[in-house]
C-alpha cells in the first residue's frame, strides 16, 4: 500500500508537471491564453507561500500581500531606476519583500490565532498607506509605471520574454520552479519537520526543546522572501506595480486559494489559483460582479471539501 | 549532587493561592512520586518544575542550576523532558515521524536544511532503538491520532526519551488506561527506572502503582506538603490516611 500510495504521488507530480510545461501549447485550445497560464503561475506561487506558513506551520497570516506587494515594487524600482536587468529586478523584489517580513515578523511571532492575523493586517495596511500616499516615489493610486521587463541574455541566445509571451511564460515557469523546489526540499529537512511539529502540537513541540517563536519567525520570513520574489514576477508580468496589491483584500485572495485548493497539501494552492484566475477572467467579462460568483464557489468548497479540492484526492497531507 | 531541588515554592492565580511554600528535593536515579486529592495542586506544581510557568515565589534548581525564571524549551536542552496529564502528541503524523522529530530535535539538527548520510543512519538507529524500548516497533507506520490511548501514552512518553533527559516527570502516566495497559506502562516505568536509571518524578492517582514503583513518596494537599516518606512510612501515616488514603481506599 505504501508503495501504490509513491507510485500515485510520482504520477501526479509528472502529470503537473507535464500540463504546466505543455500550457502554451493546450490553452488555447481549451479557450485559454498563455498569458493567464503566466497568471496563474505567478498567483500559485505566492499562494503556495502564504500557504508555507499557513498550511505547514499553522500560522495564518492576513497580510502577507504587502511581503507580495513589496516585491512588486522592488522590481519596478530596480527597472527604474537601478539598472534594466530583469534577474536583478527579482533579486530586488525579494529581498524588499524578505527583509520587511523578517523585521515586522519579529514583533508579531508571539501573538497567536486571531490576534496574529489581526497585526498582520494591520502592518500590510500600513504598507499599503505608504504606497498610496508616497506618489511621488511609487506613484500613488496610479501605480509605478514606466518600467519593462528587459530580455534575458544568455551569451550565445537572447530571449524577448518581452514581446513573446511563451517565452515569458517558460521563464516564469523557471523560476516557479526553482522557488517551489527551494519550498519542498525545506519542507523536508529537519527544520521543515519542527514546522510541522508546531502546526500539529505547539505544546509539545515546545517541550520537546524547539523554541517555537523562533521558528515560527524563520518560516514567516522564508515565506515572505517567497513572496517578495512572486510579487516581484507580478511587477514584471503587468510592467505595473500596484498598491492593490498590497491591500489586504490581496491577502484575503490568496488565503482564499490557499484554502480552497487544499492548504495541508504542496500543490493545492497551485490548483485553488487556477481556478480563482481563470473564473475571475471567464466570469469578469460577463459581469462586474465575478467576485461574488467566486466566494459562492469558495463557500461550497469549504463546505463539502473541508479539506480543499486538492485535499479531497490526496487524503492525508504528508509532509 | 541533588538532579531537582525545589524550594519553597508558591504560585498565586489571583486570590487562588495553587501551590503553597512547597518544597522538594529528588536525588539522580530517584523515582519520586507525587499523590494527593484533585485539585491539590499536583499539576500546577509540575507546570511550575517545567517552565509552563513561573513561580510567583520560591526557587527551583536542576542539576545546581537555577532555572526558577528559565524558559520551558530552555529546561528541556539542559535535560528536563515530561509529558502531560492529557496526551501532547502530533496526532496527524505516525509513530515513526513523532519519535524522529524528537530524535533530530535532540541531535541538535533542528535549523539543518539536510542531513548527511551518517547523521541520517544515526537518527534512524535511534528511532528505532525508542521504538523497541517502548514496544511500538509494530505501530510505527500507524498515525499516533488512531492508536489506542495506552499506545499514545507510550508514545509520548517514548517522544520524552528521546531527549535522553536526566530528569522526566510523568503526569498521571496511567490516567484513564484498563488494568492491562496500567500494568504496560508501569513496567515501561519500572524498566526506565531500574535498568536505565532515569530519574523519574511522577503524579499518579493508581496507588497500586505508586506503591510499587516509587522509591519516595510527596503527598501534596490543598496547595501544601502533608507528608513525605518511603512507601511504608507514607502507608503507616495516620495524616495522610485521614486525609487521602482513607478516602480513597
Amino acid at each position: 500500500m505504501k508503495r501504490a500510495e509513491g507510485t500515485l504521488k510520482l504520477l501526479a507530480l509528472v502529470a503537473i508537471w507535464a500540463a504546466m510545461l505543455a500550457a502554451p501549447y493546450w490553452m488555447p485550445l481549451v479557450g485559454g491564453y498563455t498569458a493567464l497560464g503566466t497568471r496563474v503561475l505567478v498567483l500559485g506561487l505566492a499562494a503556495m507561500s502564504v500557504n508555507f506558513l499557513l498550511g505547514f506551520t499553522g500560522v495564518l497570516s492576513f497580510g502577507h500581500a504587502a511581503y507580495f506587494g513589496l516585491g512588486a515594487y522592488g522590481a519596478g524600482f530596480c527597472l527604474k531606476f537601478l539598472a534594466p536587468s530583469t534577474p536583478l529586478s527579482l533579486l530586488c523584489g525579494m529581498l524588499l519583500g524578505g527583509i520587511a517580513g523578517a523585521l515586522l515578523g519579529a514583533l508579531i511571532v508571539r501573538r497567536r490565532g486571531v490576534y496574529f492575523a489581526m497585526v498582520t493586517i494591520a502592518f500590510g495596511q500600513v504598507f499599503y498607506y505608504i504606497a498610496f500616499r508616497w506618489s511621488s516615489v511609487t506613484g500613488g493610486d496610479d501605480g509605478l509605471r514606466g518600467f519593462s521587463r528587459q530580455p534575458i541574455d544568455l551569451g550565445l541566445f537572447s530571449f524577448d520574454i518581452l514581446s513573446n509571451a511563451t517565452y515569458f511564460y517558460y521563464f516564469v515557469l523557471v523560476c516557479f520552479a526553482l522557488i517551489t523546489a527551494v519550498m519542498a526540499f525545506i519542507l523536508r529537512s529537519p527544520f521543515g519537520r519542527t514546522m510541522i511539529a508546531i502546526r500539529e502540537n505547539e505544546r509539545r513541540a515546545r517541550f520537546l526543546g524547539i523554541p517555537v517563536e523562533r521558528h515560527i519567525w524563520i518560516a514567516f520570513t522564508l515565506s515572505c522572501f517567497f513572496m517578495g520574489f512572486a510579487g516581484a514576477l507580478y511587477a514584471l508580468t503587468n510592467n505595473f506595480a500596484d498598491p492593490r496589491g498590497l491591500h489586504y483584500s490581496q491577502s484575503g485572495d490568496f488565503v482564499m486559494m490557499a484554502v480552497m485548493g487544499g492548504m495541508r497539501t504542496f500543490w493545492g494552492p497551485l490548483l485553488g489559483a487556477a481556478v480563482f484566475v481563470v473564473l475571475q477572467d471567464y466570469l469578469s467579462s460577463i459581469t462586474i460582479n465575478w467576485m461574488s460568483f467566486v466566494g459562492m464557489l469558495f463557500v461550497a468548497v469549504v463546505l463539502l471539501f473541508p479539506r480543499g479540492l486538492l485535499g479531497v484526492i490526496g487524503g492525508r497531507a504528508k509532509a | 549532587m541533588t538532579m531537582l531541588e525545589v524550594k519553597s515554592v508558591t504560585k498565586r492565580f489571583g486570590n487562588l493561592v495553587a501551590v503553597r511554600d512547597v518544597s522538594l528535593t529528588v536525588q539522580p536515579g530517584e523515582l519520586r512520586a507525587i499523590i494527593g486529592p484533585n485539585g491539590a495542586g499536583k499539576t500546577t506544581f509540575f507546570n511550575l518544575i517545567s517552565g509552563l510557568f513561573s513561580p510567583t515565589a520560591g526557587t527551583i534548581h536542576f542539576d545546581g542550576r537555577d532555572v526558577t525564571h528559565l524558559k520551558a524549551e530552555k529546561r528541556v536542552t539542559l535535560g528536563m523532558a515530561r509529558t502531560f496529564q492529557i496526551t501532547e502528541i502530533f496526532p496527524e503524523l505516525t509513530v515513526f515521524e513523532n519519535i524522529r522529530i524528537g530524535t533530530e530535535v535532540a541531535a541538535g539538527f533542528r535549523l539543518r536544511p539536510w542531513l548527511s548520510h551518517a547523521e541520517q543512519a544515526e537518527v534512524a538507529k535511534r528511532i528505532e532503538a525508542m521504538l523497541a524500548l517502548t514496544g511500538l516497533e509494530a505501530k510505527a507506520t500507524r498515525l499516533v491520532g488512531e492508536l489506542a490511548h495506552g499506545d499514545q501514552r507510550a508514545a509520548e512518553i517514548a517522544m520524552a526519551l528521546t531527549l535522553r533527559p536526566r530528569l522526566l516527570l510523568l503526569d498521571e502516566p496511567t490516567a484513564g488506561m484498563g488494568d492491562q495497559e496500567t500494568y504496560d506502562i508501569a513496567q515501561l516505568i519500572r524498566r526506565l527506572h531500574r535498568d536505565s536509571s532515569f530519574t523519574i518524578v511522577l503524579i499518579e492517582h493508581d496507588m497500586r502503582v505508586v506503591f510499587n514503583l516509587a522509591d519516595r513518596i510527596t503527598v501534596l494537599d490543598q496547595g501544601s506538603v502533608l507528608a513525605e516518606g518511603t512507601p511504608d512510612e507514607i502507608a503507616g501515616n495516620e495524616t495522610v490516611q485521614a486525609a487521602y488514603l482513607g478516602k480513597a481506599a
